[in-house]
């Protein structure tokens, strides 16, 4: 399985930068994994989380060709560092009277929500890592699995870690 | 005061000093024309396709040293920019786009002539703003030309709507000073990434400079001819780096690369040291990486960072402006000789002469070339197209002095020969201007001959013109089984008689006892003149690296005569 790393790069919240951030990633051949943006405690800024795949001389290549571009500010390979990283997901189950109470258990194993709930299916709100979401799908997939939305890795460095 | 939004962007190129301007005018730009035709400090030259208006601005860049700034509407207008732009954005030139847009309320619902220009250009400038409010436009116009003239400069697109440019009076607010948080370009290197260059310089049994297009954008020509010179290191010069370095100086060491002098690329390939400066180790340059320079470390000097280990993985690199780590450098570089390494460069350059002419009758391109360095004494800026006359006249004419070979290296576009050369020479009127076309190249462009009359843009062209898309057709030759596809021209007009049409004089010349002399009536001749010099077919450019083979795989021109 190919290295993953985990970018954090504050961009000015100016028209296109996500475009063009995004059309740099294609551009490059570089494999982004994951992708979410949003608003920091200053609302000129936001935040973008990129999971990205490849060896350290891609890695490189991407922290560099990022903070080429003039609107994005600062960005840090957090991988190495320790921090905090969540990811959310809504996944939507088949469910009926027979499978309905495991699935339940299930859930509170893994401290997600039940969010909706139907005769014929259930959907659950998950927030963990990455491999607590794989789990949980793991778990879910033997009922079968309708959908998944997934928002995308956010992290923040713990305070220990910055410089 | 208040003004419109079209005479704040006037304005604003005032303080920013331009007072030229190529472009072609459409609706959504009007404004800003109605606007300009009261600046008459600004020159606004008229051009007949937008491609020449962003070439033309290229070519005035890079022959000045300024900002080269073209206009278009909208639509067809902006997407005509679009390989001018590409181009810049390819060889670090300073350039400011601006482009009409459908008004504000029309954006994204299929206007006519609309098209999504910043959408487009994202990965070709180096940075670009849709300016949306009269507010902003004076910081978009103050950061563009910021953006696009320092660190490593690149073209910056501004596209402004046309309710925006007519719309709403409002006072013009020039910025005192403008910081981008997410922009800082490098000035002086770090000391310890200094220390182990200057150590490894110190240290080089068989060292040799790469002079690049950085040491032509920082100025820094006297301080490479200083390190040179003091360490008597031999200066091998890129396609964009001629010119930075004397070509007559003993210590030149050619250009490598594909179709660079086999003594250049043999020295690099046994150097034990590459002091690569301001260049970005393009694989027109490398050929295949895992054989490039096998034996040598690499000093890397560059404005910026992401060329460092992009292709080439760097010993020491060394961020910073070119200009001020030179001069960081010098005091710490000894003085010494490398007597037997540049007799071995000596040597390779009588073993190898890749700049030899065949002694012939027929008329020779690389001919023509070397008659014109003579004749011009090396003093002529020289603006090329694209293809086999590109790669003689980066060859064969002895370039002195900066900024005097104007080329399009890492986009390769052809048709550049004709609009760069109107830029460069209403960019320096003083100097003597030759465009080197190709008969393919020549017809794309072309048809800016009308600009070149209408402005008198004296502009010497000549049409080396063997009736063929020359670079393909070589390719076809030796990859391709000579299987001669698409590559003959035989529609071509007489170009004698296309610049005669154009009220320009037009000299023809068959004979290579000829070439001297048409070329001196040329330069007597005010006002451009076209010279179409029909060479010899089926010529290929020698040496000639394969792409993606090495030093190893060069192919030489087979020599019979008795040279030595």
């Amino acid at each position: 399985m190919a290295q993953k790393h985990t970018i954090s790069a504050l961009v000015e919240n100016h028209f296109g930068v996500l475009c063009r951030v995004a059309g740099l990633f294609s551009s490059r051949g570089f494999n982004i994994d994951s992708l979410s943006v949003g608003e920091t405690e200053d609302p000129s800024i936001s935040r973008m989380t990129i999971v990205v795949g490849g060896d350290d001389s891609v890695l490189e290549q991407v922290v560099k060709q990022l903070d080429r571009v003039i609107d994005v500010i600062r960005v840090i390979d957090i991988t190495q560092g320790a921090f905090v990283e969540r990811e959310l997901m809504l996944i939507k189950v088949k469910a009926d009277t027979t499978t309905r109470a495991e699935i339940i258990q299930i859930a509170e194993v893994f401290r997600a929500h039940i969010v909706d709930v139907c005769p014929r299916s259930m959907t659950i709100e998950v927030t963990g890592k990455n491999d607590k979401i794989q789990a949980i799908i793991g778990m879910l997939s033997s009922f079968g699995i309708e959908e998944i939305a997934r928002t995308g890795t956010v992290a923040l460095l713990r305070d220990s870690a910055v410089q | 005061m208040e003004l419109t939004g079209a005479e704040i962007v006037c304005e604003s190129l005032l303080k920013e000093g331009v007072d030229v301007i190529f472009g072609l005018p459409g609706g959504a730009v009007l404004p800003f024309y109605g606007a300009l035709s009261g600046y008459p400090q600004i020159r606004h030259i008229l051009v007949r396709h937008e491609q020449a208006a962003a070439m033309a601005a290229d070519g005035y860049a890079r022959a000045t040293g300024k900002v080269g700034v073209c206009t278009a509407t909208s639509g067809p207008g902006a997407t005509n920019l679009v390989t001018g732009i590409a181009g810049a954005m390819m060889d670090s030139i300073p350039m400011v786009a601006i482009t009409g847009q459908v008004p504000r309320p029309a954006i994204g619902r299929d206007a006519f002539q609309e098209t999504d220009i910043t959408g487009i250009t994202l990965p070709v400038t180096k940075h670009n703003i849709l300016v949306m409010e009269v507010d902003e436009i004076a910081q978009a116009v103050k950061e563009a030309f910021y953006i696009a003239r320092t660190g490593r400069p690149g073209p910056v697109l501004l596209d402004i709507p046309k309710d925006v440019l007519a719309g709403d009076r409002r006072p013009f607010d020039w910025p005192e000073s403008i910081s981008l948080q997410g922009y800082n370009p490098p000035g002086e290197a770090d000391e310890l990434q200094l220390s182990q260059a200057v150590e490894l310089i110190n240290q080089a049994q068989r060292p040799v400079i790469l002079a690049g297009h950085g040491v032509l954008i920082s100025h820094a020509y006297s301080e490479l001819k200083e390190l040179a010179e003091k360490a008597q290191i031999p200066v091998i010069t890129t396609l964009l780096g001629i010119g930075s370095f004397p070509t007559d100086h003993f210590l030149h060491a050619g250009m490598p690369g594909m179709h660079g002098m086999a003594y250049a690329s043999l020295a690099i390939d046994s150097a034990d040291l590459l002091i690569s400066l301001g260049m970005r180790f393009d694989d027109r340059v490398t050929g295949r990486l895992s054989d490039f320079a096998p034996n040598a470390k690499v000093v890397h000097v560059d404005v910026d960072p992401s060329e460092f280990h992009k292709n080439v993985k760097a010993t020491v690199p060394v961020l910073g402006e070119l200009k001020q780590v030179l001069n960081q450098m010098l005091p710490l570089v000894e003085r010494k000789t490398h007597v037997e390494w540049l007799q071995h460069i000596d040597t390779l350059r009588a073993e190898h002469p890749s700049l030899y002419i065949r002694q012939t009758d027929e008329l020779l391109p690389q001919y023509v070339l070397k008659q014109l360095s003579d004749i011009t004494d090396g003093q002529a800026i020289v603006v090329t197209g694209v293809g086999q006359h590109q790669m003689w006249a980066a060859q064969h004419y002895a370039y002195k002095e900066p900024n005097s070979l104007i080329t399009s290296g890492g986009l390769g576009a052809m048709g550049f020969e004709v609009p760069a050369a109107l830029g460069a020479k209403v960019g320096r009127p003083d100097k003597v201007v030759w465009s080197i076309a190709g008969d393919g190249g020549f017809q794309m462009t072309m048809c800016d001959l009308a600009t070149a009359v209408e402005n008198n843009i004296d502009v010497k062209f000549a049409i080396l013109n063997n009736g063929t898309l020359g670079m393909v057709h070589q390719w076809q030759e030796f990859f391709y089984d000579k299987d001669f596809f698409a590559t003959v021209y035989s529609g071509n007009p007489d170009f004698v008689k296309l610049a005669d049409a154009y009220g320009i004089k037009g000299i023809r010349v068959t004979d290579k006892t000829q070439v001297a002399s048409a070329i001196r009536q040329a330069m007597e001749t005010p006002g451009p003149v076209v010279l179409d010099f029909i060479v010899k077919q089926d010529e290929q450019v020698y040496p000639m690296i394969p792409a993606g083979e090495s030093v190893n795989e060069m192919m030489e021109e087979p020599i019979t005569e008795r040279i030595f």
